[in-house]
């Protein structure tokens, strides 16, 4: 009976097995090789040893400015993120009227297609668009041309990439305040605490574990951005908003160095799991688990 | 209680106009849809312009073959989704209910494969469709993500919920493993299936880097996210037109969204994307 059970057992999992060895682990091992490789899309392949890894860090003029475009991305983009997120969950909290309505809409952008979502922005960011053409006709203001200035090119970004991302973050949030025991928000209400108190003495460190998994979440996806600087600027001015994953797609399929932008795409690797140990290390600093 | 009335009445005024602001944009990408192309970014900006043209939407279909985007892109997200609940149902059932030697390893290992983002694994994984011949095939937009470790993951707790009885009772009938998992086990799992469902139809649909790098021919296998590219050109964009089509493509999940609103908090909460 145990015996069968186990060639049963191999037979509904050998699906997932083969699937994950074939496009999981074989692609894993193969983007370790390629790595160590001069590996042209088409043509010969050579051995180089750490020669991908080596030009990257010291001599491939955008590899450096892409990282640190990821980085500002992130630094920008997951605190405001975070913060308007958080703000909307206690907005719409359970006293408010036809918020069902309201987490309905601040959701929307998180599920259509994020080319979708940028290039709607896109229209509103151009020079007669929306933002610039009523800010000349209303208020006589002419705006800086955003999407291709280099001060604001960033920003632009950013600020596209938190109305388009910042709803899930406010469900996470919204479903960790709908948690929270009433009894021990009314027991610190009949200390006293209230208003602002409340919420950074009380309610933010209850419900600091879901900010915990948003702000962990939020940094491994922030730094994996391509869609919104590929559509809105291109990577530009210069290299000013090119991130490290259009840095692989160029140089991998631009430039057709496959070795090269699978170096990149381990330091990328690096980078994630480096910062989420990080936060791992830092949580018992700030995140309060109940149990 | 006055002041408690005028904070909720605050509160709302607040609401309101954050969904104003924050729908502005998608209004105006929508008004803008349905302006003649040369108007769209004619100063000072208005709403309407000299005529409502809903031919634009129409007219989508025409400049570009917006058609075949929309059919790949159902064919893909709608095969994905098969795939997907096939592969996590079987694994899930495997590592929730049976008994074998090494399950929890390799389940740890299942696991282990989520911490390698998309990003790490697009290179290698062009090259292995260059080895199977699948450039610029639809298996190639169908399989290579299909097998993610996160259905299984959620198929799995979800699994472990059912009580044992159940199954317990089946096999006293002498029921084998096989029926078991049809007969008693799928048709309890809808909710979990139809949460995996919707996420994974999302990442189909949404998708972009992947189409990008797997698909040369746009023209007979571009998905939706790529055709959306297709209106502007050398010679410049066709507004009017990228606007309609990026509306027709937010209809879709937008519908699925506001279908599955009363479940979404719940959704959120409990699939947590793994917990904490």
């Amino acid at each position: 009976m145990r015996h069968r059970e186990r060639w049963h057992a191999l037979g509904f999992i050998s699906p997932a097995l083969a699937g994950l060895t074939v496009f999981t682990a074989l692609p894993v091992a193969l983007a370790v090789v390629m790595s160590l490789f001069d590996w042209p899309i088409f043509g010969d392949r050579e051995f180089i040893g750490l020669g991908n890894y080596r030009a990257l860090l010291t001599d491939t003029p955008d590899f450096w400015p892409a990282l640190r475009n990821s980085v500002l991305f992130t630094v920008l983009y997951v605190p405001t993120n975070l913060a308007v997120a958080l703000g909307l969950a206690l907005l719409l909290g359970p006293r408010l009227h036809g918020r069902a309505v309201f987490r309905v809409l601040f959701f929307i952008p998180v599920v259509t297609p994020m080319v979708a979502n940028a290039l709607v922005w896109k229209l509103v960011l151009q020079p007669q668009g929306l933002l610039n053409g009523l800010s000349t006709a209303w208020l006589g203001i002419t705006l800086p041309n955003f999407l291709v200035d280099r001060n604001w090119a960033m920003i632009a970004i950013v600020v596209m990439s938190v109305w388009a991302g910042m709803g899930y973050n406010m469900l996470v949030l919204t479903a960790a305040l709908e948690q929270l025991p009433t009894s021990v928000l009314e027991a610190a209400r009949m200390d006293g605490a209230q208003g602002w108190r409340l919420l950074i003495r009380v309610t933010l460190p209850l419900i600091s574990p879901a900010i915990f998994f948003a702000a962990v979440m939020t940094i491994i996806g922030s730094l994996q951005v391509f869609a919104q600087p590929q559509l809105l600027t291109g990577g530009g001015p210069g290299t000013s908003t090119i991130p490290l994953v259009m840095f692989i797609y160029d140089t991998g399929f631009t430039f057709q160095d496959l070795g090269l932008a699978a170096a990149a795409a381990w330091l990328l690797f690096v980078l994630i799991i480096g910062i989420t140990v990080l936060q791992f290390r830092a949580q018992r600093r700030w995140v309060h688990y109940e149990h | 209680m006055s002041t408690e009335r005028l904070r909720s009445g605050l509160a709302h005024t607040t609401a309101v106009l954050a969904a104003v602001i924050f729908t502005t944009p998608l209004v105006y990408a929508f008004f803008s849809a349905l302006k003649p192309s040369r108007e769209v970014l004619l100063a000072p900006p208005t709403l309407i312009g000299s005529e409502v043209r809903w031919s634009n939407f129409a007219e989508v279909f025409d400049y570009a073959p917006f058609t075949t985007y929309i059919m790949n892109s159902f064919l893909t997200s709608v095969a994905g989704v098969m795939v997907v609940l096939f592969v996590s149902a079987t694994a899930g059932y495997a590592f929730a209910r049976l008994r074998w030697r090494g399950r929890e390893v390799v389940f740890v290992l299942f696991l282990g494969t989520l911490m390698v983002p998309q990003e790490v694994l697009v290179i290698p994984m062009f090259v292995v469709m260059q080895w199977f011949g699948w450039v610029d095939t639809y298996p190639a937009l169908i399989l290579p993500w299909a097998f993610t470790a996160f259905g299984t993951f959620l198929m799995r707790q979800f699994f472990r919920g059912i009580p044992y009885e159940l199954e317990e009772a089946a096999r006293v009938d002498g029921a084998g493993p096989v029926r078991t998992f049809t007969r008693i086990i799928l048709p309890l799992a809808g909710p979990a299936l139809a949460v995996l469902a919707v996420f994974t139809f999302l990442n189909y649909w949404n998708s972009y880097l992947w189409p990008l790098i797997a698909v040369n021919d746009y023209a007979t296998l571009g998905t939706l996210p790529i055709g959306l590219a297709s209106f502007s050109s050398q010679t410049g964009t066709r507004w009017d037109l990228q606007m309609a089509a990026s509306i027709i493509s937010m209809v879709p999940t937008t519908l699925l969204v506001v279908a599955l609103q009363r479940h979404l908090v719940k959704g959120i909460a409990t699939s947590g994307l793994g917990g904490r």
